[in-house]
């Protein structure tokens, strides 16, 4: 036991060893940017707190009533120095940091498409974007890759050293789709669309998750995020046409087979619902997306476009709001 | 008149609720036989029940507040325990449908019905005292609002038995709150107690406003206000202007759930957003009004116990005012990630930080207190010393999730989980706590035993850091909170050292509870 308790201060140190802690070991420029904001706001407020608790424990020490040494000035209450002091520092800090905090959001909004500079530090600067539509089912993924006619439920498959460009909607209630280790998160909603930006700089299997509850199956509501070189994601989606691939569906998503597939699994008061399991689509109905936003928006410019409203959602309210996806411009 | 409940909404085959009831019924029948026994039906109706003393309302305030300490804390036990077992494959003891109620009725309760109360028993006990009014301006509303928080507290914990409670979160964010997605009585429970406890605090707000504004001591200019006074005074400001936004939330929601309206469902030109907006509205002050008399408290008892007059007294009231004002400027750092644009979060970021400057000033205030001074450490002194330590740190966690860029990554995670307990904990528990152990005397007439204090102390501060300091590493690696059950095995070794914390932390409440029930002794 005694040598057990020698280890002891070092067990922190030992439990994160081998372990990757994904938001400070990002695999993208987003999530580089995340960590780098994150670090460089500890690091300036550490500048305050740590004299901050060292004062603390040092006037508690040293003013204790038994030692009668110390000096006491009992009506002392008030010095202008002292007081330009503490409210001029913290000032100065949040000043800065305030200028941190317009750049960086800014420059890493979620709804800026990846800039040419990030694109050229991996070593892409002329990389396509890949276009990737999401949303958020009870309890599983859809992603939908318009450009590739193909879609996935809970597997993100992705090119790296490539622009993800997100569009994300919810079929069921509020969400938010995020992959810790590429970095920001947006959050989903039914009848609306947000947008997210993200670049996987190395290949991995990333964790994704559901990072808003969900209902009783919000735990298991994750997914794989699979970065991978171009070549390897080209063979990818050429598994993906191939009908002998035991995770591709038999049939096409489209309005007739989706509402099978947004149906949420059985629940039961005892037990979690079953995750989803991973399921390929080598075909799917071009406009799918969009139908999904527009059943919630009778009237919409999606709608006008001829896209079916699909669903059994009841459409008895026939007004003209066009619900608009918050924008970039304010909300 | 009982709605959607019937006989098959009582849980008798849940054996933790059952358990729960015969305890709960055991004790209750002990009390009452107990009044009868020894013929104190008259006395209690007539000196406690129907009182409108302030000074005695403010103890059943207090009783109240600590059987929801102990209630919310039980949530909080279960819920650790839960996440150390529920690791690979595992399911652990607690299914969602149960685990989803625990940790929405964890934060309802903790807010509503521990802090709040907490914070009214304090307000009603110490602010007419101070600025020597008589009573409150108005008793007989004081009383209402009391039996208010008394009412919907006891229908939270009927929801226990009768019932369920609402697993959406102690926000009931929509749309998963709608009846589309929730039709059982869980909802209903939680709009009704919820805004019954709100229009109870409403009314509080209207009452001690009035009291400060018009029945202070003659003589009692402004600036000679005691500072927990001021920072009553400026809490009950926040309430009267964020409450009402309260109200008209739940208002609407309950309007969507009964009458089939839609302003927050997924179709008939609702809005999720919306209620987001107008919850954080309210939500953020609240932990403002939460947090403010805590400062007050700290301010008193710094300089009683450093045998000193306060630091920067007229600093101490700006910095509480500017609090004030950041405090309802803020609310949209809560949902950074729901798509505003970048000079929206930037606003609200860079205003969150400035929080900091004010709040920063009152941490240097203390130290300055202290400073040259005779510092004694008797029970409410330790909590000052253990809050401006734990209280930096969630501090400066906070300015950190104030950079969107930042919080975008962890935004809903455990990080903000610990970032909050942090604070709350740090922050109001540990200034309720020692607000009341330092107005005790003058409740009773004598001190409470300081060793049972202490050693509340000694768990609570140890017991918080190990708690909630794994949250913040398995925040980091990305685990979202209201989490049931989980498969990565980087996050278990730190959830189990949560757990540990946890019931550390339960010794912390059982010195407590020993500390009130036995203080004589």
């Amino acid at each position: 036991m005694k040598r057990l308790l020698r280890f002891f201060p070092a067990l922190p140190a030992l439990m994160l060893s081998g372990c990757t802690v994904d938001l400070l070991q990002p695999a993208g420029p987003i999530g580089e940017g995340n960590r780098d904001m994150m670090v460089l706001e500890w690091a300036v407020m550490m500048c305050v707190v740590v004299p901050v608790i060292i004062a603390t424990l040092i006037f508690a020490w040293k003013y204790r009533a038994s030692n009668e040494k110390a000096e006491y000035l009992r009506n002392w209450s008030h010095s202008n120095k002292i007081e330009v002091f503490i409210w001029g520092v913290p000032i100065l800090i949040i000043l800065v940091l305030s200028g941190f905090n317009y750049w960086s959001t800014h420059y890493y909004d979620p709804y800026k498409p990846i800039s040419k500079e990030m694109l050229a530090k991996v070593g892409a600067p002329d990389a396509k974007p890949l276009r990737v539509e999401v949303v958020s089912l009870d309890w599983k993924w859809l992603f939908i890759y318009p450009d590739l006619g193909i879609a996935t439920i809970n597997e993100l498959d992705v090119p790296t050293k490539t622009p993800l460009d997100f569009r994300i909607t919810s079929d069921s209630v509020m969400t938010s789709f995020f992959i810790p280790q590429l970095g920001s998160q947006i959050y989903s909603m039914a009848g609306m669309e947000t947008q997210l930006h993200l670049l996987a700089s190395r290949p991995g299997n990333y964790q994704g998750e559901a990072a808003q509850y969900t209902g009783p199956g919000f735990s298991d509501m994750r997914f794989r995020t699979i970065a991978m070189p171009q070549e390897q994601f080209d063979a990818w989606v050429q598994s993906v046409h191939n009908s002998e691939n035991p995770f591709v569906a038999k049939e096409a998503l489209d309005s007739q087979s989706y509402p099978k597939y947004q149906a949420p699994p059985a629940i039961s008061n005892e037990v979690a619902p079953k995750p989803a399991p991973v399921l390929y689509f080598s075909s799917v109905q071009s406009g799918l997306f969009e139908s999904i936003v527009a059943k919630y928006n009778v009237g919409s410019k999606a709608h006008e476009k001829d896209s079916k409203p699909m669903g059994n959602m009841p459409m008895d309210m026939h007004s003209d709001s066009h619900m608009a996806a918050p924008s970039n411009t304010g909300m | 008149m009982l709605g959607k409940l019937t006989l098959s909404a009582i849980p008798y085959d849940v054996p933790i609720l059952v358990g729960t009831f015969i305890g709960v019924a055991v004790i209750g029948i002990a009390v009452l036989a107990a009044v009868t026994y020894f013929k104190k039906w008259g006395y209690l109706w007539r000196e406690w029940l129907t009182t409108v003393d302030h000074k005695k309302l403010a103890i059943m305030y207090v009783i109240l507040g600590l059987v929801m300490l102990v209630r919310g804390f039980a949530d909080a036990l279960m819920m650790r325990t839960q996440l150390a077992l529920a690791y690979a494959g595992n399911p652990g003891y607690l299914p969602p449908h149960h685990y989803d109620q625990v940790f929405s009725a964890h934060g309802t309760i903790m807010i509503f019905f521990m802090a709040m109360v907490m914070m009214q028993a304090l307000f009603n006990f110490v602010v007419p005292l101070q600025i020597g009014a008589r009573d409150v301006a108005f008793p007989l509303i004081n009383s209402i609002s009391f039996y208010m928080t008394l009412v919907s507290a006891i229908l939270i914990n009927v929801s226990l038995f009768i019932g369920e409670f609402s697993n959406v979160g102690w926000l009931g964010y929509p749309p998963i709150s709608e009846l589309q997605f929730n039709p059982g009585v869980g909802v209903d429970y939680y709009i009704w107690s919820v805004q019954i406890s709100g229009i109870g605090t409403l009314l509080t707000g209207m009452n001690f406003l009035t009291t400060i504004v018009k029945l202070r001591a003659p003589g009692m200019k402004w600036m000679h206000i005691p500072v927990f006074t001021w920072t009553a005074f400026f809490a009950c400001i926040m309430i009267l202007t964020t409450f009402p936004v309260l109200t008209v939330s739940m208002a609407l929601l309950a309007l969507d759930r009964y009458l089939g309206m839609h302003f927050f469902t997924n179709d008939g030109g609702g809005s999720v957003m919306l209620y987001l907006n107008l919850i954080w509205s309210w939500g953020h002050p609240e932990v403002y009004i939460l947090i403010l008399p805590a400062f007050g408290v700290f301010s008193e008892i710094a300089a009683t116990f450093s045998g000193k007059p306060l630091f920067g007294y007229a600093t101490m009231v700006i910095a509480t005012g500017i609090i004030t004002f950041l405090g309802s400027i803020v609310w949209v750092h809560h949902f950074f990630t729901m798509g505003s644009g970048a000079d929206v979060n930037t606003f609200f970021g860079i205003m969150t930080m400035f929080i900091a400057v004010p709040t920063g000033v009152k941490i240097f205030n203390w130290l300055f207190t202290m400073y040259k001074g005779r510092v004694r450490f008797e029970g409410p002194m330790n909590w000052i010393v253990g809050f401006m330590i734990t209280f930096s740190i969630g501090g400066m966690t906070g300015v950190m999730m104030a950079m969107p860029a930042a919080d975008w990554v962890i935004h809903n995670s455990l990080f903000l989980v610990a970032h909050f307990h942090n604070v709350i904990i740090g922050g109001v528990f540990f200034g309720y706590v020692a607000g009341l152990s330092y107005w005790f005397p003058k409740a009773f007439g004598f001190k409470m035993r300081d060793v049972w204090g202490k050693w509340a102390f000694r768990f609570w501060f140890v017991g918080f850091y190990l708690s909630f300091m794994p949250l913040y590493v398995v925040g980091l690696e990305g685990m979202t909170r209201r989490m049931n059950h989980y498969d990565n095995p980087n996050w278990h070794p730190w959830l189990l050292v949560a757990c540990v914390g946890v019931f550390v932390l339960a010794a912390g409440v059982a010195c407590q509870v020993i500390q009130f029930c036995f203080c004589s002794v």
